[in-house]
């Protein structure tokens, strides 16, 4: 028992049950609930009532637990999603409709959203549109865009079809959603047993700074209930992780200087006791803070200090593309417009800060938590411990949102080290400030570019030269400047071009993977100069860009050609009934309107789908047991877009059997081969493909068992297969079958990887097997004396090959277009000053305005059943459609983002003196 | 390390005279406050005194408890005039917040940009403080006495805020401007009490604004100009807001902030004129 309990006794009803606890004063009610109590149901997303994601019920108000004393509990009735969707009918009926409209993607937030739904349905039960915003309000979702959220709240049927085989194209419930509505899915803080050890990190206060580490043991021996400290010295293979083999440059703990704020040094390992009474300011380490140099004019300074050795000027890396003569063709284009844009730090924001779990077992590391890459950090462990790969099992728990940045390890190492050094499980679960600090960031840019174009609207030379901010480590800032080169001409016929990219140290947080890999940031530059040029020409710019955009068997600027698939055109021309009509009603409503003014804006994007150049295969898994079980090793992580539930469609179209009968086995690392990471938009397309060969290949071993042809019908039973061909029906028992080592009678093992060719030194060749392509329509109200912009629609055209779960697409859809109006419009990491969600905004349910979707199906020859990804391409337009809408309602080009009020309104000022 | 939960504010004062306690109430902003971990120091648990939550009316004068939740207040039925600090009650956070969150917490914990603040200033709120020495009372201008500071000693604590009948026939309104729709903190806001005389034009105004000084107030010269003024037709002049000292900060710049508070004064003194009558 914790000495610090005053009162072991604490009576409330807990989910209708009278229950007794003990807390120690000071402590929430969210973690007693979670720790005391078992109510892992209620989530922490941030410990300031910033996120909501931990709302609970008290005496039938929605509260923030993290917000709670523990001990205002006494004598009430506490109630969490798990109690309400067990006994409430309306929360059941809720968690029914949350999942019909796909409400729920990673599921971190969705407790908070349904317990402060379930208080506003009791009181209103046909709440309108503004009601459920009000109710809602206080819950912070970064998958969903919170659109079918608000659907599912106000109870209109749901679009997913429960009936149905699961094939191909059908709109189906995600197949693990039911945890995510009922509070039962496991995120990386929900494994640990309470009273498992905790680590706690020692991070560096300043930019830069020397340090010294006093007498670490000496002081551990003085500290009750610390078991261990970590720092450096305990790492027994190489102290260093990355992600790009050429640039493996981030120490695990830092030694002698820290490049970043918030960069460890040394952890603490001990009870949960001594961990949460733990003050940081008495760890025994002396700072020295060093002249430093946080942005990228500073670090390209000549006198500047070098972060690290070999990379002189603090280059990090470029990346560069190049065709025709784009000198040329601009000296003889009509019109030449020209621009520099800027942008900051943007945030994940996942709701879900890094966490996980280590135990031993026997003599190997089992690490349970949530993750973008199993293997990458499987592989990455076993660098920094110096241990074979097959002492490690990586066991991935649900993932509450990624969005890039948990392809990188954060809290892995330190869960191993912890683990080994103690012999004991341990737990580490960042707070919202230290995920915020020290996981990466989407690179600030500071770009420039000339664009010309003839008089009939043809593009005539596009020149991009874009400097990237990748912070003080590399993480995956190469990947952003071989990117961004290839895709800065935006979906474009270029015949002459040239781009370049460069990475710069800062003594800032490594910049890495963010949904896009700096094309977002690059479209942003490319499609805003794109309204200058069809406004110098005086062309409509929806047509503009349909006059210039890229078509089958036209070369990229890579130089690739694609015969078939090019679906940027459809996409655009998708938009031009919606144009029409938005412009309209814009110009209507400003006839009348006085001090708010509305715009309609355009832009498109392109992203080319898997690695780039690189090889980039997924293998997936198949089995059938001897029972008739269809086991399916679904190793492509599923962070909240959908890939358990599209691979297995995919799997199953293939195969011949219905989605339901298959069994999913996730990314566990003993038993799961790599289906390769979640980036790129790669899962649909090259896992998609692996689990279509594999599904294939098991049922060409089925039909070949009886000589059936290839329309034959599978049939799945108890032990047994029936295939019916023709008129024949044929039986296999499968208890008459040899089970493999897994215990499978038919396994399939089967992998893809995207035909693709290397790059020249100029970047011409076959940078990827597919793109996918998007369009947006965004029409916002600019309140001209405020400078506060409201999104009012959007209408968004996606080119995802074939639909494998149209409401998969739309969720992702809509997702994407909330990251990419917080980008535009609010989101600005500031190291040291917005280390928090209440100073770092992100969209809540009241910024989101309703959003439709065109699905465009431009079949892609390499697709599974022609499917492209998606989950980038929707950021891309976003924010220069937004930007672009705001140009148009009070003519104002941005070329800073955010567009905070107070920027706006600045320039809005400037344009009108 | 104790948590304290008096029943009754005798009690309370003699906790707080014994010292070193610290007071939680709602406990939104100081666990938002205290990053992930516990809160520090034994705790006075003041939600537990009785009485200390509620609204009431006697003698011509409004009581609200300082344990009064902020949703208490907006889902109470009160007049016009107190309308604004309705609204502003709805801008506390989150529904959660407001479900939790105090008035008394609002004012002890004495931010800058505290929504409840500009409308109380609207109302000629008081603050009642009491201790084991005695009760006192202090206009809310004079309670409020910097960033996060505060004129409570440390034996008191605050009981009640006490507003006098607003106006007849005023009618309150709020603005806040920030740059997301909930869980916002104000760039700027406003607060007014209007009320109109027989012929449309302002016979009553009283303005305020918060997140724009280091303690929100009241603009004297603006108020003393809208006397007799039609409520669209209010000029808001530098003069007016003279008093102010906007920050720049990652919200919005000095100069922003001056430009909207202005526009916020002028939409929130139409507003309530057109709410009137």
């Amino acid at each position: 028992m914790d000495p610090r309990l005053q009162d072991p006794d604490l009576a409330f009803t807990l989910n209708g049950a009278k229950v007794r606890a003990g807390a120690r004063p000071g402590m929430r009610l969210s973690e007693m609930l979670r720790e005391t109590l078992g109510a892992r149901d209620v989530k922490i997303g941030c410990n300031a009532g910033d996120c909501g994601a931990c709302t609970v019920l008290v005496d039938g108000d929605p509260v923030c637990a993290c917000l709670t004393p523990a001990h205002q509990a006494a004598g009430r009735q506490v109630d969490t999603l798990a109690g309400l969707v067990a006994q409430d009918p309306d929360a059941q009926a809720l968690a029914q409709r949350f999942e019909d409209h796909g409400a729920a993607q990673c599921g971190i937030c969705t407790p908070g959203m349904m317990v402060a739904a379930v208080a506003l349905l009791r009181d209103t039960p046909q709440p309108s549109e503004a009601q459920v915003q009000d109710a809602l309000g206080g819950v912070l979702c970064r998958c969903t865009g919170y659109r079918k959220i608000i659907d599912a709240v106000r109870g209109a049927d749901g679009p997913a079809r429960r009936d149905d085989q699961g094939s191909v194209g059908a709109a189906i419930r995600r197949l693990d959603g039911a945890a995510k509505v009922t509070g039962t899915e496991q995120f990386g803080d929900d494994i640990a047993p309470p009273g498992t050890l905790e680590i706690a990190l020692i991070r560096a206060p300043h930019p830069r700074a020397r340090f010294d580490l006093g007498d670490l043991e000496g002081w551990r021996a003085a500290q009750p209930g610390i078991v261990a400290v970590l720092s450096a010295a305990d790492v027994p293979g190489r102290n260093l992780f990355g992600v790009i083999p050429d640039f493996v440059d981030q120490p695990v703990f830092a030694t002698g200087e820290t490049r970043f704020r918030g960069e460890a040094v040394a952890a603490i390992v001990g009870t949960p006791q001594a961990v949460a009474g733990f003050d940081p300011a008495d760890f025994p380490v002396t700072w020295h803070e060093c002249p430093s140099t946080p942005d990228m004019a500073g670090a390209m300074a000549p006198d500047a200090p070098r972060l690290h050795a070999g990379r002189a000027g603090n280059v990090m890396c470029g990346g560069k593309v190049q065709c025709g003569d784009v000198d040329a063709a601009l000296a003889r284009a009509d019109l030449v417009v020209e621009g520099r844009f800027r942008s900051g730090f943007v945030e994940h924001a996942y709701i879900e800060p890094e966490a996980g779990f280590a135990r031993l077992v026997d003599d190997r590391l089992e690490i349970h938590a949530c993750t973008q890459a199993p293997v990458m950090d499987l592989e990455a462990l076993a660098v920094i411990l110096g241990w074979p790969q097959d002492r490690i099992r990586i066991l991935p728990t649900a993932t509450g949102g990624g969005f890039g940045s948990k392809l990188d390890l954060s809290v892995q190492p330190y869960l191993a080290l912890a683990a080994i050094k103690t012999g004991r499980p341990v737990r580490l679960a960042y707070g919202r400030a230290e995920s915020m600090q020290s996981t990466t960031k989407r690179h600030p840019s500071d770009l420039r570019l000339r664009i010309g174009a003839m008089r009939d609207g043809t593009l005539s030379g596009l020149q991009f030269d874009g400097l990237f901010n990748t912070g003080a480590y590399a993480s995956w800032g190469p990947t952003v400047a071989a990117r961004v080169p290839v895709h800065a001409s935006g979906p474009y016929r270029v015949a002459d071009y040239r781009a370049g990219a460069t990475g710069i140290h800062t003594h800032a947080p490594p910049s890495g993977a963010f949904r896009g890999f700096g094309v977002p940031q690059a479209a942003i530059a490319q499609e805003s100069l794109f309204d200058d040029l069809a406004d110098g020409l005086d062309i409509d710019p929806l047509e503009f860009r349909i006059r210039n955009a890229l078509r089958n068997g036209v070369p990229t600027v890579c130089g690739q050609v694609f015969d078939q698939g090019v679906g940027i055109g459809a996409c655009l021309t998708a938009l031009r009934p919606a144009y029409a009509r938005e412009r309209a009603a814009a110009e209507a409503f400003n006839a009348q309107s006085d001090g708010v003014a509305r715009g309609v804006g355009v832009a498109a994007g392109w992203y080319g789908c898997g690695n780039t150049s690189l090889p980039n295969p997924s293998t997936i898994r198949a089995g059938l047991r001897a029972d008739g079980g269809l086991v399916l090793h679904q190793g492509a992580m599923d962070i909240g877009q959908g890939a358990n539930t599209v691979i297995a469609q995919i799997f199953a179209s293939a195969l011949g059997v219905p989605v339901g009968a298959v069994h999913l086995i996730g990314g566990d690392t003993d038993v799961t081969p790599d289906a390769g990471k979640t980036s790129a938009s790669r899962q649909t397309y090259v896992s998609g493909n692996a689990a279509r060969l594999a599904g294939a290949d098991l049922r060409a071993q089925i039909l070949s068992r009886v000589n059936a042809g290839p329309d034959a019908v599978i049939g799945l039973g108890d032990g047994w297969i029936h295939v019916v061909d023709g008129g024949q029906t044929h039986r296999i028992d499968l208890s008459q079958l040899a089970p493999d080592a897994m215990g499978y009678v038919l396994c399939a093992d089967q992998s893809y990887d995207p035909p693709t060719q290397p790059l020249d030194e100029n970047g011409q060749g076959a940078p990827y097997a597919q793109f996918g392509y998007a369009a947006h329509l965004a029409v916002v109200e600019v309140d001209l004396r405020l400078g506060t912009v409201r999104a009012v629609r959007f209408v968004a055209a996606h080119d995802v090959g074939r639909a494998i779960n149209p409401l998969l697409v739309e969720g992702q859809v809509q997702g994407g277009i909330a990251q990419g109006l917080g980008m535009a419009l609010m989101e600005d990491y500031q190291p040291g000053r917005t280390e928090n969600l209440h100073d770092y905004l992100i969209p809540t349910i009241g910024d989101i305005p309703p959003i439709e979707t065109l699905i465009i199906e431009e079949p892609d020859a390499h697709g599974p059943f022609g499917a492209k990804g998606l989950g980038e391409h929707v950021l891309i337009p976003t924010a220069p459609a937004l930007l672009n809408a705001i140009r148009r309602a009070c003519g104002v080009r941005l070329t800073r983002i955010p567009a905070t009020p107070s920027r706006l309104r600045a320039a809005i000022r400037k344009a009108a003196s | 390390m104790r948590y304290l939960t008096p029943r009754t504010l005798d009690d309370a004062y003699a906790h707080l005279a014994s010292g070193g306690v610290r007071i939680v109430a709602g406990g939104t902003d100081v666990f938002a406050a205290s990053g992930p971990r516990d809160l520090t120091g034994p705790i006075l648990d003041v939600t537990t005194v009785a009485g200390l939550r509620g609204i009431t009316r006697a003698d011509g004068q409004w009581r609200i408890g300082a344990a009064t939740r902020w949703a208490d207040l907006w889902k109470a039925d009160l007049p016009p005039g107190f309308h604004g600090l309705q609204a502003a009650a709805r801008e506390v956070g989150s529904l959660q917040i407001q479900n939790s969150g105090t008035v008394g917490g609002n004012l002890c914990n004495a931010s800058p940009a505290a929504d409840g603040v500009p409308p109380l200033l609207t109302l000629d709120a008081r603050v009642e403080i009491g201790s084991l020495r005695g009760r006192r009372v202090v206009p809310l201008e004079r309670f409020v006495t910097g960033v996060r500071e505060t004129g409570l000693a440390a034996d008191e604590m605050v009981t009640a805020v006490l507003l006098p009948d607003p106006p007849a026939g005023a009618v309150g309104r709020f603005e806040k401007l920030g740059a997301r729709r909930y869980m916002v903190i104000s760039i700027a806001m406003v607060a007014v009490l209007i009320g109109l005389g027989p012929d449309r034009r302002i016979a009553r105004a009283r303005v305020a604004v918060g997140a724009c000084s280091a303690v929100a107030q009241r603009l004297s010269g603006l108020e003393r100009a809208a006397i007799g003024a039609r409520p669209d037709a209010v000029r808001v002049d530098p003069d007016h807001l003279s008093g102010l000292s906007p920050i720049a900060d990652l919200r919005g710049s000095a100069e922003y902030r001056m430009e909207a508070v202005a526009e916020l004064c002028a939409r929130a003194i139409r507003a309530a004129g057109q709410a009137d009558g």
